[in-house]
């Protein structure tokens, strides 16, 4: 009988870290052509389209960037918070809290000079998403409650508040629908490029790619972050406040959600509805996982999320297989990554009996 | 000895794990109707060779014999089958299922394709009045005391037909009534035929409960005596009389002021049963104050307690005359405590993060290593190089993740970032456990180093060759208590595995 083990292997050199995702991506693509087929797809044509949908055309491509900002945006609050093994399963409902609290401020600033309407918006939905997570992370390293149930449920908590806020002192005078009033202009992301909708939140996504990276690798907080992330009890003997790391990490981590709440706002509806976000904080889990919670990774990852959500409309329109293979792609891609990961730490082993 | 024929035999078993004999060439005899004590050291390889006769580990050379048969054991199932089964520390039962759950899970209780839980608790009831153990079976596991666990444990086993029972320190976890209780029970068992093989390193509930004793040491059997015919002292001798590996040089130096005061101290272990009963200890600089003892006997409770990452019920420590507050790990590294925790994969270091993340844990927040919460990179590297110099640690360089290094590596890595703020005390506890002779001789030589710089030293360590070779002073610790004190040149090693085995 042949049977095989799981033994860990030795660490891998540095270009296993490119190469690994690269060659992730390129399984991802060729298992993606089963349902492609199934689903009477023309492969070449559908893979063709589908990157022509999303970089073939100067608005697709600059589309391309308007989605991704929410992706990295979650995704990089999520990574963040998985590093010190915060397990926030919540940047959904941290990016509405943010969007709540921007649509409030949005609408009623309008009294303070318009140059300072923005910064006051952007901070204050930081703010909401932060304290939104800060909760949990309160609950679990003082309470010892689950951080993975806590940050999850109030996810729905959020959603059911800005459901009854829409329906209620939210909701435009006049309208039945549940949604905001329009906030004032000068609360609103300026557009960057013409004729487009690249506009400054995408700016500040990818700025936020750098803070980020210069909090992991440059600042106390950040080892502190990665210690308690990789060794509670170790660095707790070290003499690191394991309590305020967790705190402080998740505000970090919930902030950057809540951003993704003020960008959705204040560059795409302009006004709070109830679908203000398509899921982009789950999103944020894959693309934080893919990116091996590495902020750059997530660039990478949220990019190529995008890529395939904006590809797949017009591969549908133009061969007539459904969008939904942009999410088999995605799941796809999340499985193949996980277990090309797992292969950098661990080998299988045959033995014969 | 006895002339019957053996229950069991093991023959010239040798079990080894990487290049470490674990067993070499032992000879092990079961008969029926006793109580034979494995007695040994920790590390003495009592319970390896009893999970080789469980079926968990597969002996690398020799044979085992079981009533009479030859058997060749691939997993506890076997050993089942033929009678053999094991109470391991831990148990392993479900604490969310019921008494009765637990006793059926893997045995085959059906009535067509329904489970027979009825036809189980009749037997299961029987077997309880059988032995006079009782059991509600209907209890909840978690709802049990640890006491009652065993006996849940030991009616599984019974349960399976097992007439051979192997029971891993069984008294290590209970309380002193419980301990009576159980070993009611254990003679009930062979006064009905069955035979038990009781592990312990307790000389006096070894003397109490055995017929027959086989003492074990690095691995060997070094001897075998009927219970009636041998004594605690010979025991102990037996148990503990070892060569000394290295020769140390140490210089004569006088102890200075007191650096460490321990009172009055007072703490429960995780079970919350008594770890330190009224601990009392003073250790000055100069001065290496060895504590022997076999572990599981309040040091883990001690150590941690000193480095803030437990907290006592009562008692106070001065550190160079100013107390130290409990609980937290931060006041011990502000009295210049060094720490050198037994555990140190766990608690003692970052095995995931580099060598340098690991060298600056404790300082890394200090304006040497940062302004603004900025690190200074340049100077951590060049910190960390220093240290990796000085302390000859075989890495591949500063940036080498932890748990790439072997064992003598990773406790220089400890020592390097415990000893370079120049502590006042230092607390090293195991400091040598699972160290190749090179690496351990390396740590001696710092220890002492640390002794002639003016440190204080508290040596916690269940090795006595290493107590003995190094301390000033030496004091046993059991069950929580300082057994005596002895100094070193003149402490008997007999009179120490006495105290050691909890023989005042």
């Amino acid at each position: 009988m042949i049977r095989f083990r799981i033994v860990k292997r030795k660490p891998l050199p540095g270009w296993a870290k490119i190469v690994i995702p690269m060659a992730a991506i390129l399984v991802t693509l060729i298992l993606s052509a089963i349902p492609i087929l199934l689903a009477g797809g023309h492969l070449w044509k559908s893979y063709y389209y589908l990157f022509y949908g999303a970089l073939g055309t100067r608005f697709n491509f600059l589309e391309t960037f308007v989605k991704a900002s929410p992706l990295l945006l979650t995704g990089l609050a999520v990574a963040f918070a998985f590093r010190a093994k915060f397990w926030n399963i919540g940047a959904e409902g941290q990016l509405l809290a943010g969007a709540l609290v921007a649509t409030v401020l949005g609408v009623h600033l309008d009294g303070v000079p318009p140059f300072l309407v923005l910064p006051i918006v952007i901070f204050a939905g930081f703010l909401a998403g932060g304290i939104w997570a800060a909760i949990p992370a309160i609950l679990k390293t003082k309470l010892k409650v689950d951080d993975v149930v806590s940050t999850l449920l109030l996810n729905y908590v959020m959603i059911h508040i800005m459901g009854a806020l829409l329906f209620g002192p939210l909701q435009q005078p006049g309208s039945s629908w549940p949604r905001s009033a329009a906030i004032i202009k000068a609360a609103c992301y300026p557009v960057l490029i013409t004729r487009s909708r690249f506009h400054m939140g995408i700016l500040i996504a990818f700025f936020a790619v750098l803070v980020i990276w210069f909090i992991n690798q440059k600042t106390t907080f950040g080892y502190r972050s990665k210690a308690v992330g990789v060794n509670i009890r170790a660095a707790h003997f070290g003499g690191i406040n394991t309590t305020a790391v967790i705190v402080w990490t998740a505000l970090i981590s919930g902030g950057l959600a809540g951003l993704a709440g003020v960008g959705e706002l204040c560059a795409i509806q302009y006004r709070l509805i109830m679908d203000i976000s398509p899921g982009y904080g789950y999103s944020g889990i894959v693309i934080a996982m893919l990116g091996n919670l590495h902020p750059v990774g997530v660039l990478f990852s949220s990019l190529f999320f995008s890529v395939i959500i904006v590809g797949a409309q017009t591969m549908s329109r133009m061969t007539g297989v459904p969008t939904y293979i942009a999410e088999v792609i995605q799941g796809m891609s999340l499985m193949v990554m996980l277990i090309f990961l797992l292969f950098t730490e661990y080998k299988l082993k045959v033995k014969k009996k | 000895m006895v002339s019957r024929p053996p229950l069991v035999r093991m023959s010239s078993i040798s079990k080894y794990f990487l290049d470490v004999a674990a067993n070499q060439d032992v000879n092990f005899d079961l008969f029926a109707g006793e109580i034979c004590a494995l007695l040994g050291e920790n590390g003495a390889g009592k319970t390896t060779l009893m999970n080789i006769l469980f079926g968990y580990y597969s002996a690398d050379e020799g044979e085992i014999f079981i009533k009479g048969e030859k058997a060749d054991l691939a997993s506890p199932k076997d050993a089942i089958s033929r009678g053999v089964g094991m109470i391991h520390q831990h148990f392993a039962l479900v604490p969310s299922q019921t008494v009765l759950e637990n006793i059926v899970i893997g045995t085959d209780t059906r009535k067509g394709p329904f489970l027979d839980l009825k036809a189980a608790r009749s037997k299961l009831l029987a077997l309880e009045d059988q032995f006079g153990l009782q059991v509600d079976p209907e209890a909840r596991v978690w709802t049990l005391s640890v006491g009652e666990q065993q006996k849940v444990e030991i009616l599984k086993a019974l349960y399976r037909n097992v007439d051979i029972l192997i029971m891993d320190e069984p008294t290590a976890v209970l309380a002193p009534a419980e301990t009576e209780d159980l070993f009611k029970t254990l003679k009930s068992l062979v006064s009905e035929g069955r035979s038990v093989v009781f592990i312990s390193h307790k000389l006096n509930e070894v003397m109490d409960i055995s017929n027959r004793i086989v003492v074990l040491r690095s691995g060997s059997v070094v001897a075998e005596r009927n219970t009636t015919e041998t004594s605690a002292r010979e025991l102990a001798n037996l148990m503990v009389g070892r060569d000394l590996l290295e020769d140390i040089d140490k210089k004569h130096l006088e102890p200075g002021r007191t650096v460490l005061e321990i009172q009055n101290l007072d703490a429960r272990n995780d079970k919350n049963l008594p770890a330190l009963k009224n601990l009392n200890l003073v250790v000055k600089q100069n001065e290496i104050l060895g504590m022997a003892g076999i572990s599981g006997n309040g040091q883990r409770e001690l150590s941690e307690i000193l480095f803030g990452m437990r907290m006592p019920t009562g008692g106070s420590i001065q550190i160079n005359n100013t107390s130290l507050k409990f609980g937290s790990p931060t006041a011990a590294i502000g009295l210049k405590m060094g720490r050198i925790p037994e555990d140190r994969m766990v608690t003692g270091l970052l095995m995931d993060l580099s060598v340098e993340e690991n060298m600056i844990l404790e300082d890394h927040a200090s304006a040497e290593f940062q302004t603004w919460g900025l690190m200074k990179l340049k100077r951590i590297h060049r910190y960390s190089d220093e240290l990796i110099d000085a302390y000859n640690i075989a890495t591949a360089g500063r940036d080498a993740v932890t748990k790439s290094l072997s064992g003598g590596n990773l406790q220089k890595v400890m020592l390097a970032r415990e000893l370079a703020g120049k502590p006042a005390v230092v607390i090293a506890a195991q400091p040598t456990r699972g160290l190749d002779v090179g690496a351990m001789e390396y740590i001696h030589q710092r220890i002492l180093q640390e002794r002639e710089r003016g440190a204080g030293i508290l040596l916690i360590s269940e090795d006595l060759d290493e107590v003995f070779a190094l301390s000033d002073r030496i004091v046993v610790i059991y069950e929580g208590e300082i057994m005596g004190d002895a100094s070193g040149a003149n402490a008997s090693r007999e009179q120490i595995g006495l105290w050691m085995s909890g023989v005042k």
